[in-house]
């Protein structure tokens, strides 16, 4: 499975990464080079075995439907970027309508 | 080692009589910092190390003062490692992307020692959001190794690792996901300890790899991390995956004896192209532990060389997911673009550095549609099998492993720029973290003046009879660890 | 576009609805955090590290949302499984903190469920059925139009749990996916698990349907339909969706597979702008939480202790109250309504008056002021009450009327009311016989036709001698003593 330029702006775009035309360049042969590696795997037989579906025997503990919240030492208006009226502000999007496209 | 004794137990124990206040304890790691010119054009070991913050938190030790039972760490400095979230300095994961973002809320790990008195002291470098073996992938310079600095410290919990080997404070936190304190620890020539996954808590831990990531522990003694180890490990409801076993005690294992117990030796971490003379160490140490009435066995974990190829698949998916968070909307950096998706790609592109930007690709990839069976079904297919070897042997009578924690010594800064050969380096130690087992490195010995670490794996929550090696082993070592 | 067109097209054409129904579980807190999950809170004011997405911030599991979505599933009909597994769904967009929500992917809560929304003319049932149920995080709130340029973010609902309901495709027509909401959201309520409120956004839907000439057993390519905020704009989407289907395949295209928006102003649907084919979610299993393990004693708990569906509520209103059809509907259509009439019928021990009183003035009552049965003033063994006091004549009908009335403004119970206000029924011939003399007095024409044998005038004159006494005379007795007075 080799990687190519198309699949690494593919890439790149779906984890919003803006590359340059060299750095994306050079990821096809970082990639490669490093997938390659992985290929040792397809040969291992795991015919029957689970995939690791997240550590823990005891399964998942659950709390009460209660508070108090985990408090915030420091209101919004001190870390994010952009806030007015308790809002958090972002570009306009292009396109409203629907999650997702951004 | 600074004049002043610096053991977690001496520092305790004097602080509780008020032999030696909390502050004068702060004011001389400050003053051994600055004599080893820990900062940014010396050894770079801290991101953030602010006196104020510092003496804030020594002064609240005070209120310590009417307890009966000194608190565990009454008194201790405690370096930290700059993905831990804190109050007060800012939590920046070595990254450009977190600049100057001070968390408002604070790790469990953290408000543990304070609560069992310990002062949390600066924020160490690291390689970028914990992705690397040699802290030269930080946003704020490399960090150098204390006992070699035109060497790498190892990482990704370098600065942590230089803080402790450098004298200026007995214990540090760090993280792992692959080795990120077994390797730094062995190249440092210091105690660091990986607990079992679900021992100690992540909640505040900026995630990497969430099903490999655990807050790891420095120590200058193994005593000193085990202390450390005991304060703050235990179920946390805030971290889902924390388990619900009692918390035994792992400094009283020194007393315990490793007599009639079995060490196992694995053939796959001892391979033909091992140094000679890391190998050499390692069979000492195994020696010492013979003449302590162990039983010595070879063993085999069959699957050990597949553990790279699944870490880098594993690893990479679960950090690309971690990562998307990082988008400029809430906290941190944001970069203005034409439009949202701008903001985001130029936040992404100038905040993340190259290593991170990689791995993220290669995350996304991995998961992305039409491969996600391929490659990160079969590598989590493949980490099952990994496990079963680490849990067969354990139930074939073996108590511990003991293996050598990396390859090779501390290597020059700058002299492995090949990622893929970087990532080697986690050979020995990223087992560990894919098994989920605890795991451990301490001195063994120096080749070329470099410090060389042996390492103990023990089954799930075995820390106690982990430690009660690590305790063995280092007494018997004395002073020939660190020659 | 009218009803007839799309009966029409449907006579060559098949409609297949399938539809997804988000839904808020009423919980107090989130789903991974203990931030409150109240209405109407200023912008990001029930927030913390964990739905802020905050480095480090790591879920922790809601009790009372694995609870709601186990009584969801199970009164759908589903199968609850012992073991199911969070996942992620990996997107961008700056109401989702996280980069991506906890939602669950390959082995959801609860599978192959039913619901019936109707019957043939047989008396056959019509089902559908319920593919899916799981668990997942609602996302925050954007806002465009507040300030020029910006799109304006408040996360109070990010993380709010919810339940996603997927539906087989069964639905044939805009008319059946509307019985199935309704029925759905009836269910939902019963059980006490979620609001359901389309305006309120606590009951979204997302709508996929397709067309295929009538016969054809293949698929058609569906699209999916969003942004309705009402069922009727439900079903309105949905024929104006399947009449622009029909009308692209009977030109001899072809539908592309997309997201449609509708425009409820407009009454049209019109393509989303988004680009399709870059929603690749990468589902994978969320390593900060383990799998569900739910233990099948508790499922049978949980099963066994569900509160009373509609349909057997409605079948036990029919039997044990004798009830019609149609009251039968009135009175369950809302549980808390159908608890309120069940109170009042067994404190009274009178079925149908209760009935008719709460289907007549309750309902009314309500209807004018707004309110609903949950805050309502006259308490269930009060109207019991007064249907008692009207039963065994201690007052008439008519001062009922206004005792009831007296009781909603006041909450007073009705005896106290009944004798404040002088209502109690005048049962004493000597008190009527001298209302009448007063009545005939002011009337003579009257007294004089109903004598010469105008009987129909009797309404007149004994509604005259209510009016003097206030609604306190006995009409029935009044009517014994005129005609005996005029000897008929």
């Amino acid at each position: 499975m080799a990687v190519t330029i198309d699949d690494v702006r593919h890439v790149a775009a779906l984890a919003r990464l803006g590359l340059t035309d060299e750095r994306a360049a050079a990821l096809v042969q970082e990639m490669n080079t490093i997938l390659g590696h992985m290929d040792a795997l397809s040969a291992v037989d795991t015919a029957g075995v689970d995939a690791v579906a997240g550590v823990g025997a005891g399964g998942l503990p659950v709390r009460a439907d209660s508070g108090p919240p985990i408090p915030l030492a420091r209101s919004l208006d001190a870390f994010a970027p952009s806030v007015r009226d308790g809002f958090i502000l972002v570009p306009r999007l292009s396109t409203h309508d629907t999650a997702e496209e951004s | 080692m600074s004049s002043v004794s610096s053991t977690v137990a001496d520092l305790r124990g004097n602080t509780h009589r008020g032999t030696v206040g909390a502050l004068d304890t702060v004011d001389s790691a400050l003053d051994r910092a600055k004599a080893v010119d820990a900062g940014r054009d010396g050894l770079n070991i801290f991101v953030a190390l602010d006196q104020g913050h510092v003496r804030t938190d020594a002064d609240a030790c005070d209120a310590f003062r009417s307890h009966a039972e000194p608190a565990p760490l009454l008194g201790v400095p405690v370096a930290i490692k700059d993905n831990l979230a804190t109050l007060r300095d800012p939590t920046t994961c070595g990254s450009r992307i977190l600049a100057g973002y001070v968390s408002p809320y604070e790790a469990t790990v953290i408000r543990r020692l304070r609560e069992a008195g310990a002062v949390p002291f600066g924020k160490t470098n690291m390689d970028e959001f914990a992705m690397g073996s040699s802290t030269e992938h930080s946003a704020y310079g490399p960090t150098r190794n204390p006992v070699a600095p035109d060497r790498v410290p190892g990482g990704s919990s370098g600065g942590s690792a230089a803080a402790v080997a450098a004298g200026i404070v007995p214990v540090a936190l760090g993280s792992e996901t692959g080795g990120s304190v077994r390797q730094p620890a062995a190249f440092c020539g210091i105690v660091g300890v990986k607990p079992t996954y679900g021992r100690v808590s992540r909640f505040g831990l900026v995630a990497f790899a969430s099903s490999l990531d655990q807050v790891g522990v420095f120590g200058a003694s193994v005593d000193d991390a085990a202390r450390t180890m005991e304060v703050i490990s235990g179920r946390d409801p805030l971290d889902s995956t924390t388990a619900d076993v009692p918390v035994a005690a792992y400094s009283g294992a020194g007393g315990r004896s490793i007599r009639g117990l079995v060490v196992g030796r694995p053939t796959e971490y001892f391979p033909d192209s091992l140094d000679p003379r890391i190998r050499a160490r390692c069979d000492a140490a195994l020696e010492k532990l013979r003449e302590q009435g162990a039983e010595i066995r070879d063993v085999s974990l069959p699957h050990t060389e597949l553990a790279i190829p699944v870490y880098y698949i594993v690893a990479p998916a679960e950090a690309s997911s971690n990562l998307a968070r990082f988008d400029g909307v809430r906290y941190g950096l944001r970069v203005q673009g034409q439009d949202l998706r701008g903001m985001y790609e130029a936040t992404r592109s100038r905040g993340f550095g190259d290593e991170v930007i990689r791995r993220i690709m290669i995350g996304t990839y991995v998961l992305s549609a039409g491969y996600y069976d391929a490659y990160y079904r079969k590598a989590q297919q493949v980490r099952n099998l990994i496990a079963a070897d680490f849990a067969s042997v354990f139930a074939g009578g073996v108590d511990v492993l003991f293996t050598p924690t990396t390859p090779t010594p501390a290597f020059a800064i700058g002299a492995i720029s090949d990622p893929y050969e970087m990532y080697l380096s986690d050979i020995f130690t990223v087992t560990a973290n894919l098994a989920g087992v605890p795991a451990m490195s301490q001195p063994i010995g120096r080749v070329d003046g470099l410090p060389v670490g042996g390492q103990f794996i023990a089954p799930h929550f075995g820390e106690a009879t982990m430690f009660a090696f690590a305790y063995a082993l280092e007494r018997a070592l004395g002073q020939e660890a660190h020659t | 576009m009218s009803a007839s067109d799309v009966e029409t097209l449907m006579r060559d054409w098949e409609m297949v609805v399938g539809l997804e129904v988000h839904v808020q579980l009423k919980t107090r807190t989130k789903a991974f955090c203990s931030c409150s999950t109240e209405y109407g809170a200023a912008p990001n004011t029930n927030v913390c590290p964990v739905c802020l997405a905050l480095p480090g911030a790591l879920p922790a599991l809601n009790a009372r949302a694995v609870e709601l979505a186990t009584r969801a599933a199970l009164a759908l009909g589903c199968e609850v499984h012992p073991q199911s597994v969070f996942a992620r769904k990996n997107y961008f967009y700056p109401d989702l903190p996280k980069g991506y929500q906890i939602s669950q992917f390959d082995q959801p809560l609860a599978t192959g469920g039913q619901v019936e929304i109707g019957r043939n003319a047989d008396g056959s049932p019509i089902n559908v059925g319920v593919t899916r149920v799981h668990m997942e995080e609602d996302a925050g709130k954007s806002v465009h139009d507040r300030f020029p340029g910006a799109t304006a973010i408040d996360l109070n609902r990010a993380g709010v749990p919810l339940i996603e309901i997927v539906s087989e495709p069964d639905m044939r027509s805009a008319r059946e996916a509307g019985a199935y909401l309704r029925v759905l959201k009836q269910i939902l309520e019963y059980m006490a698990v979620s609001d359901v409120s389309m305006e309120e956004g606590s009951l979204r839907v997302d709508a996929n349907v397709s067309a295929r000439r009538r016969g054809e057993t293949k698929l058609g390519t569906k699209t999916e339909v969003k942004n309705m905020n009402s069922f009727s704009g439900v079903e309105r989407a949905l024929e104006m969706e399947f009449v622009r289907q029909v009308d692209v395949l009977e030109a001899g295209g072809h539908i592309d597979q997309q997201t449609m928006l509708w425009d409820g102003a407009a009454g049209q649907v019109r393509p989303s702008r988004s680009k399709e084919g870059s929603h690749d979610y990468r589902y994978f299993p969320e390593p900060d939480l383990p799998p569900l393990l739910l233990e099948k004693a508790w499922i049978e708990r949980m099963r066994h202790d569900l509160p009373e569906l509609p349909a057997t509520r409605r079948g036990r209103f029919a039997e044990e109250y004798s009830l019609g059809d149609y009251d039968v509907d009135v009175l369950t259509a809302d549980p808390q309504l159908a608890d309120y009439y069940e109170s009042v019928a067994r404190a009274s021990g009178d079925p149908k008056s209760s009935a008719n009183w709460v289907m007549g003035e309750v309902l009314a009552q309500l209807r004018a002021t707004g309110g609903d049965i949950g805050t309502f003033r006259v308490r269930p063994h009060d109207l019991a009450e007064l249907l008692r006091l009207v039963r065994d004549g201690v007052v008439s009908h008519t001062a009922a009327k206004q005792i009831f009335a007296r009781m909603v403004a006041s909450g007073d119970p009705p005896a106290q009311i009944a004798e404040r206000e002088g209502l109690v029924k005048v049962n004493d011939d000597a008190q009527l016989q001298g209302w009448l003399d007063d009545v005939i007095t002011e009337m003579p024409t009257e007294a004089e036709r109903f004598r010469a044998g105008e009987r129909k005038l009797q309404g007149v004159l004994v509604g005259a001698v209510m009016k003097k006494s206030k609604g306190r005379a006995d009409p029935r007795r009044l009517a014994q003593l005129l005609a005996e007075r005029f000897g008929t």
